[in-house]
């Protein structure tokens, strides 16, 4: 017990949540974009395991870890997109066409990985980049903060930053306005001449880059390599994140943060002697149980009130008989 | 002689589906008046008003808006045009505020951001200038239907729209509501809007417009001024015969009591008090009246008496059987029939027959159900003897109920609930959105069921309707029963609208007689 405590209370474990979190945050803001505009997006899994292949690929052939990045962002808003042609013009259904693109990616990344790279595995064989750490100058030099926050990948940092980006863009600016008005009465939104297809299709988009940004993240941040099934389910965790976050930015940032922390814990548990297979199971368990406590405080809330309400009624009953 | 403002010649819409909509239309608006437009439901208005407003697009005719041809492609083409309408069901969105709502699709900008200051003043000018009171940053979702639809109104006048079409506007309002509404319209008429008043309701057109346009099976009856025609004389050109609007009815013999309703409680989804401690009774051969503006509470009324939500506290029975725990068949056996308020989501089954929609809850009955198979003879039977027993208009019993007008799908609804010898009618919004011929049908059989002995509980939005056909009324606000009126015929609509508005509240006394002990 006591090495278990020492794990979690050390600074490694601190820079590991940060760490673990920023793909889940990525595909997390996905999923929101797309759910604001009424077309939830569950193909953000395959759309980063696709995003990450092709980061590898790019930055391998270009030698460069921009190139790279870019790439598996624009390839990202392409699955986005085809996935809107999908369900916005030739109307199949959304969760469908997304359950679709998730098969795809999962056995597609492994063929073109081993047409590219000779291996059914892993890209070891490719020359790939990996993105910048960055050492932020005075945050560093604080004691226990200072190595959790400083030294991260760039990307980590972007991550955060979306969030506030996010904010400011459902919030604060026209298309946000529309997004929202699309999502949640979409005739209202075609009444006044905004084109519901045309917003859908944007935060589809948007939800691709967003999960290429997490996709690139994977293998060229977090590891320097893309292996099979990489992803392994973050683009759902993202979703239950989203979802628990109550759709907004800032909540999903903290159930993603959460879940990164059960992540982060699994990878460190893994040093004591512990089944590996336990371990490893414990990030999915725990979006089970959060969105089990999730649900069950809704339905608890609404309880209590009631109860209260109850009280009340009995009181008035009597009031009643009194007459 | 006045030159028209807006005319569309000739205009002819046929459907996919073979219906034809519009028939040579000819229809005019001058510029400056409040112009009816009345029909039956399926009569061709709302496709006119469609076609007017981009939504549809007609096979044949022309508009001429000032003199020029326009070719209205969709609601942005009218717009553009200045040409509104107000949705009878609101087009808003109910997290934004009134400014983001005026705003949405044409946004004041600064830098990147939505000028959302600029919104709420421009909304707060507007409002002013019209006398349409809003708070520009209050939440749709937080404001009562009356203001929703000043927002509309306010939206459409935003955008620049000198020619207003209301869709049954009065539809969901109180009477005072009404009275705001009209004295708003006629503000409006005055600064120059030319208005296009969709209506069922033949008074309120006497009291509001200058002239109106008839519509009948898809053609127009021609165009008169409103102090010209009687109501007798619009109704009959209508639907085509005369149409007794009063209900004939005599005295109601009560008898025995069949639902005794106590202390009941209902807890909504927002943990809310949607009614609040209730009781009341309801004998055999009365109509009793619900009165209320929508959402006080009537839905979820309906919803516990007949098994859709279960009961939070407090009693319901039904023939001496209480109902908690009981499914909606068993409460069904005990007698019970319902007439939705939602008729496409629990009336019918939209995408099967009318046959199969007759049988929906009788499927089980032995008479239509041998050992394995069921009985197709006896169902088309029992189909072709309702469908001409309640008149309704279709070609065959195998037609797709969506294919049919709303007056007829609530007659379908109507034919297979009173068909089951009920006990207890429970009858929300019976006339909703249905033509004339189709609602006096229905108040009648309404009547001559508790004639039989049948108790009726009459939930209705429409003022009339509860007054003329209940013999008692209980009005409802905020979940609580604010007054019971023994005698209907001693309450005047201006009261009514007070107790509605919870203005007005009888003592605990006099709301006690209701329990009839």
């Amino acid at each position: 017990m006591a090495d278990f405590f020492n794990i979690i209370f050390s600074v490694d474990f601190g820079y590991a949540v940060l760490r673990v979190t920023t793909p889940i945050l990525f595909a997390a803001m996905g999923a929101l974009i797309s759910d604001k505009a009424g077309v939830i997006n569950i193909a953000l899994e395959g759309m980063m395991l696709i995003s990450a292949l092709t980061g590898v690929i790019m930055s391998a052939l270009s030698h460069s870890a921009g190139l790279g990045l870019l790439g598996a962002v624009i390839v990202g808003a392409l699955v986005g997109m085809v996935l809107a042609y999908f369900a916005l013009n030739l109307k199949t259904d959304v969760i469908l066409a997304a359950i679709a693109i998730n098969l795809i990616a999962m056995g597609g990344t492994v063929f073109v990985l081993f047409m590219v790279g000779g291996d059914k595995g892993i890209s070891s064989s490719l020359a790939s980049k990996v993105l910048p750490r960055i050492d932020i100058p005075l945050i560093r030099s604080i004691p226990v903060l200072g190595p959790i926050l400083s030294g991260h990948n760039i990307l980590t940092y972007l991550a955060f930053l979306s969030v506030w980006v996010m904010y400011i863009f459902i919030y604060r600016t026209p298309l946000g306005l529309r997004i929202r008005a699309v999502g949640e009465n979409a005739d209202a939104a075609d009444s006044v001449g905004i084109s519901v297809r045309k917003i859908q299709y944007t935060a589809l988009i948007l939800s691709g880059a967003l999960a290429g940004f997490g996709g690139a993240y994977m293998s060229m941040g977090y590891v320097s390599w893309f292996s099979k099934n990489m992803t392994a389910g973050r683009g759902f965790i993202a979703l239950a994140a989203e979802a628990m976050g109550g759709a907004t930015p800032h909540g999903a940032m903290f159930t993603s943060l959460l879940f990164g922390m059960f992540d982060a814990l699994s990878n460190s548990l893994q040093t004591l002697r512990v089944p590996a297979e336990f371990i490893q199971m414990i990030p999915y368990l725990a979006t089970v149980i959060g969105l089990v406590i999730y649900a069950a405080n809704k339905t608890e809330q609404i309880k209590r009130i009631q109860a209260h309400q109850n009280r009340e009624a009995r009181k008035g009953a009597q009031e009643v008989k009194l007459l | 002689m006045q030159t028209d403002f807006l005319s569309m010649n000739n205009i002819t819409k046929v459907y996919p589906n073979g219906i034809v909509a519009n028939d040579g239309v000819d229809f005019s608006l001058r510029k400056g008046e409040i112009h009816a437009l009345v029909g039956e439901n399926g009569a061709g208005k709302s496709t006119l008003m469609k076609i007017l407003f981009g939504l549809e697009h007609p096979e044949e005719g022309e508009i001429l808006l000032k003199g020029e041809s326009i070719h209205v492609s969709s609601p942005n083409v009218a717009i553009e045009h200045g040409i509104g309408m107000v949705h009878q069901h609101f087009m808003l969105v109910p997290s934004l505020t009134v400014a983001e709502n005026m705003v949405l699709g044409s946004e004041p900008r600064r830098g990147i951001y939505t000028n959302i200051k600029k919104a709420e003043s421009e909304t707060l000018e507007l409002s002013r200038k019209y006398n349409l009171t809003v708070e520009p940053s209050a939440r749709i979702r937080d404001l009562p239907v009356g203001i929703k639809q000043k927002v509309e109104i306010l939206k459409a006048l935003y955008r620049g729209a000198e020619i207003l079409i209301l869709d049954e506007p009065t539809a969901v309002l109180t009477p005072q509501e009404t009275k705001e509404l009209f004295e708003e319209l006629h503000l409006l008429k005055e600064k120059g809007s030319t208005i296009i008043f969709i209506s069922h309701k033949l008074h309120e057109i006497k009291e509001l417009c200058d002239r109106l346009t008839i519509m009948r099976n898809g053609r127009s009856q021609g165009v008169f001024n409103v102090a010209d025609v009687t109501e007798k004389e619009i109704s009959r050109l209508m639907v085509g015969r005369d149409v007794i609007l009063e209900v004939d009815k005599g005295p109601a013999a009560p008898a025995e009591i069949s639902l005794k309703v106590r202390n009941l409680t209902v807890v909504n989804d927002f943990g809310k008090n949607a009614v609040n401690n209730i009781s009341f009774s309801l004998r055999k051969g009365e109509i009793l009246g619900v009165a209320g503006v929508e959402g006080n509470g009537q839905g979820e009324l309906v919803e516990i008496l007949t098994g859709l939500q279960r009961i939070n506290f407090g009693s319901v029975e039904i023939e001496g059987e209480n109902i908690a725990g009981k499914t909606i068949k068993e409460i069904r056996n005990l007698g019970t029939c319902h007439i939705p308020e939602d008729r496409m989501t629990y009336g019918v089954a939209e995408t099967l027959d009318i046959e199969q929609n007759l049988l929906a809850d009788k499927h089980d009955s032995p008479r239509f159900t041998g050992k394995i198979l069921t009985r197709p003879k006896v169902i088309r039977e029992n189909s072709l003897k309702l469908i001409g027993e309640y008149r309704i208009k279709c070609g065959s019993p195998l037609e797709e109920v969506k294919m049919l007008s709303g007056g007829n799908i609530q007659k379908v609804v109507v034919a297979r609930e009173f068909s089951s010898d009920p006990k207890l009618i429970i009858a929300d919004q019976p006339t909703r959105g249905i033509d004339v011929g189709a609602t006096e049908f229905i108040r009648k059989r309404l009547v001559e069921l508790r004639d039989e002995g049948s108790a009726v509980l009459l939930v209705s939005a429409d003022l009339n309707e509860v007054m003329e056909l209940s013999d008692s009324l209980i009005v409802m606000y905020n979940g609580e029963i604010t007054a019971f009126i023994e005698d209907v015929r001693s309450l005047s609509e201006e009261e009514l609208g007070l107790y509605m508005l919870g203005i007005k509240k009888q003592t605990d006394g006099e709301i006690g007689r209701a329990l009839h002990v």
